[in-house]
């Protein structure tokens, strides 16, 4: 498979995607969870069998909280509000139990605004320094060129991935940062793998087609970028389906970012150096570096 | 055949196995879980305006003192930044009234009539309930430190000069109010200046036990600096052992799957992916027990995402492996080509993974930096065996013989 001659195909697909990601981003943003925004979440599980979705939302419509969010899990129910202080938490507590009988209070989550605040900016920084030391890193050991085509493939995975988020409007919570954090960190393996191999390729090479050196070396770690990529994603599958949904979101996230992982360091990462390479060398011929 | 070398490796598949099976009680026993495991609560304070590193650390004693009244084990309280504490405290029965404890952060304010602050808690050394011998009155006595002693005799004796008495009628703006979180709870008339630093309330009380109410809460409520809980959390014991029990499942079929896929794939240096990835996880496992760390839920997300991880070490060997073996290579030249070639390869890719966690261990907090935790532990493990364990048991397989197809090699 022509990866290179065919790139144009690929980074107008990645184009696109990416288009879609950055509207969808400015139109309707994300879906912040308390974590962000600040609010409270009670889950609770009534004893007795039957309460319905509407029975809760008539309960909390009593204190004006009709619109909050609620979310069905098994036999619990997950309440989202904005913040609420100590009392009216009992309060709302109290009157779920008058009206649909006792319950075990599973979880009661009080976040303020505050800290919402700060998480983002932490989340935000914390990815920037990532990419900087991923960067950093890439060009001591590698060369600068093989660094700026890694991190335009890792932006791109990071951004699918918030993108897939925002369009589908799943939550963002607390563990999104560090699935992109490990997205960044995880994918840039692969990229690795395959620069490594132009790397190893490029020193026995005689003078030829720069193109079909980086086809080869794509090719000659396609079956490890799939297999790894293939064992990482049953593990995420098995805790999206089995592992309940607490780690959901992050095991969603995470999919999503490996499956882009895959395509960005097989179809875009290598072919942006080809690019590059002419921007110093002046040739698209093989050069030793 | 090399009867030594079959046998070197039928005893350390026994051990790895064995010792599989013999850690996961120890392992279950001593590991630690985060309150999203085993459930509890956790509280973030805020001190609101200008606290200094004293005031912090006596909200913390007063912190330490009231939930070590719950009688909880091992409870968490500790700094965090320059003005915020965080008390976590695990298995608790009933965490909202813990919460309501924790949050009764009564700020203690002696302020004269016209609203001025002359003291606060932070001033206070003790209060102390009495009863006066000879009339029998209950009467609640303070005393305030050197600071404390000034302020309150310079108070005193200005309010004395400036409201005199006027015989029976009681000057309005010689008392001064004591108030416990804004809510005034006593008010005395300051009769005389007080230099000496210990004075008494009298003759608000009829019995001793009402004085001693309001000297507990003088002496409890004495927090330096008023304190906001920012952030609370709680999740019920039901809820974090269902977390375990549904990430556990979760790890046992991704692994399943994963390992038949494996033998599947590579055939022998599958077998021994497998047994790599049994040590494997024992000795993370193991690493996090001997290193006291926490393992919470995205831990354990982290440890299912390593064992994909650790896997790749494998792959990338086994890809070698087998492009050596179709370059004409013999098995054992190829092992040894596969390992050299892919161990730069293996090590780069993983110091970029340690990197992004490092990140997340230095920015994140508490469940979050056991993600990082788990996850740069796992990446050292998961080198660790492939670079000793996959290649030693790969090496003593070629070289017992047994199987010289290298179709069964995976190539």
């Amino acid at each position: 498979m022509d990866f290179v001659g065919k790139r144009k195909i690929f980074y107008a697909l990645s184009l696109i995607i990416l288009l879609i990601s950055v509207i969808s981003l400015f139109a309707q943003g994300l879906n912040f969870g308390i974590d962000f925004k600040g609010g409270t979440l009670l889950q609770v599980k009534f004893e007795k069998a039957g309460v319905t979705n509407e029975d809760v939302r008539a309960t909390l419509k009593g204190f004006g909280l009709e619109k909050s969010s609620l979310q069905k899990s098994e036999s619990s129910f997950i309440i989202k509000t904005v913040e609420l202080d100590k009392e009216k938490r009992g309060e709302v507590l109290k009157s779920l139990e008058d009206n649909h009988g006792k319950f075990e209070l599973l979880r009661s989550e009080n976040v303020g605004p505050v800290i919402g605040d700060e998480l983002k900016q932490v989340g935000i920084i914390a990815l920037v320094v990532a990419f900087i030391l991923q960067i950093i890193y890439i060009t001591i050991r590698f060369e600068f060129r093989f660094g700026v085509a890694a991190i335009i493939a890792l932006i791109l995975d990071a951004l699918v991935t918030i993108g897939f988020f925002s369009l589908f409007q799943y939550e963002v919570d607390l563990t999104f940062v560090a699935a992109l954090l490990t997205i960044i960190g995880f994918s840039i393996n692969d990229t690795i793998v395959i620069f490594d191999r132009i790397r190893e390729n490029l020193k026995t090479a005689r003078k030829g087609d720069l193109a079909e050196l980086v086809n080869n070396s794509i090719k000659q770690n396609l079956v490890r970028t799939l297999n790894t990529s293939f064992t990482v994603a049953v593990m995420l599958v098995a805790l999206l389906v089995i592992g309940g949904e607490t780690t959901y979101n992050f095991a969603l996230a995470m999919l999503v970012g490996v499956l882009s992982g895959v395509y960005t360091s097989v179809f875009v990462a290598s072919s942006l150096w080809y690019d590059f390479v002419p921007l110093i060398n002046g040739k698209k011929k093989i050069v030793k570096l | 055949m090399r009867w030594e070398k079959i046998f070197a490796l039928i005893i350390i598949t026994a051990l790895v196995i064995g010792g599989a099976f013999w850690s996961v009680d120890p392992i279950q026993d001593n590991l630690n879980l985060g309150l999203d495991l085993k459930g509890g609560v956790m509280v973030r304070l805020q001190a609101q305006g200008s606290a200094t590193d004293r005031d912090i650390a006596q909200v913390i004693e007063i912190m330490r003192t009231r939930v070590d009244s719950l009688g909880v084990t091992e409870p968490v309280i500790q700094r965090e930044g320059s003005d915020r504490i965080l008390i976590e405290i695990p298995g608790i029965e009933d965490p909202e009234s813990a919460i309501d404890l924790i949050g009764k952060t009564a700020l203690l304010e002696f302020k004269t009539m016209d609203g001025e602050v002359i003291l606060t808690g932070k001033d206070l050394v003790e209060a102390q309930e009495a009863k006066d011998p000879q009339s029998g009155q209950a009467y609640v006595g303070l005393k305030f430190d050197a600071e404390g002693t000034k302020k309150f005799a310079d108070t005193t004796s200005r309010l004395v000069s400036e409201y005199p008495d006027k015989g029976e009628t009681r000057s309005e703006g010689r008392h001064i109010a004591i108030s416990l979180d804004g809510q005034m709870i006593q008010n005395p008339y300051v009769s005389e200046a007080i230099p000496s630093g210990e004075a008494s309330i009298s003759g608000g009380f009829e019995t001793l036990e009402d004085a001693r109410s309001i000297a507990l809460l003088l002496r409890s409520g004495a927090l330096p600096v008023p304190v906001e809980i920012i952030e609370n959390r709680s999740i019920g014991p039901t809820l974090g052992a269902d977390s375990i029990t549904k990430s556990t499942q979760a790890g046992i079929w991704g692994l399943a799957i994963v390992m038949a896929f494996m033998l599947l794939f590579y055939r022998i240096p599958g077998i021994i992916a497998d047994l790599s990835l049994v040590l494997y996880a024992t000795l993370l496992l193991g690493i996090l027990v001997a290193l006291n760390a926490t393992l919470t839920l995205p831990g354990i997300a982290g440890f299912i995402l390593s064992v994909g991880m650790c896997l790749d070490a494998n792959i990338l060997i086994y890809e070698r492996l087998k492009e050596e073996i179709r370059n004409g290579k013999s098995l054992r030249a190829a092992i040894d080509a596969g390992f050299n070639r892919a161990f730069i390869t293996i090590l780069d890719s993983n110091i970029t993974t340690v990197l992004a966690a490092a990140v997340l261990f230095f920015l994140g907090s508490g469940p979050i930096k056991g993600f990082a935790v788990t996850l740069t532990i796992g990446i050292l493990c998961s080198m660790f065996t492939a670079i000793t364990f996959t290649r030693f048991m790969l090496k003593a397989f070629v070289d017992s013989g047994l199987v010289k197809n290298t179709k069964l090699y995976g190539a």
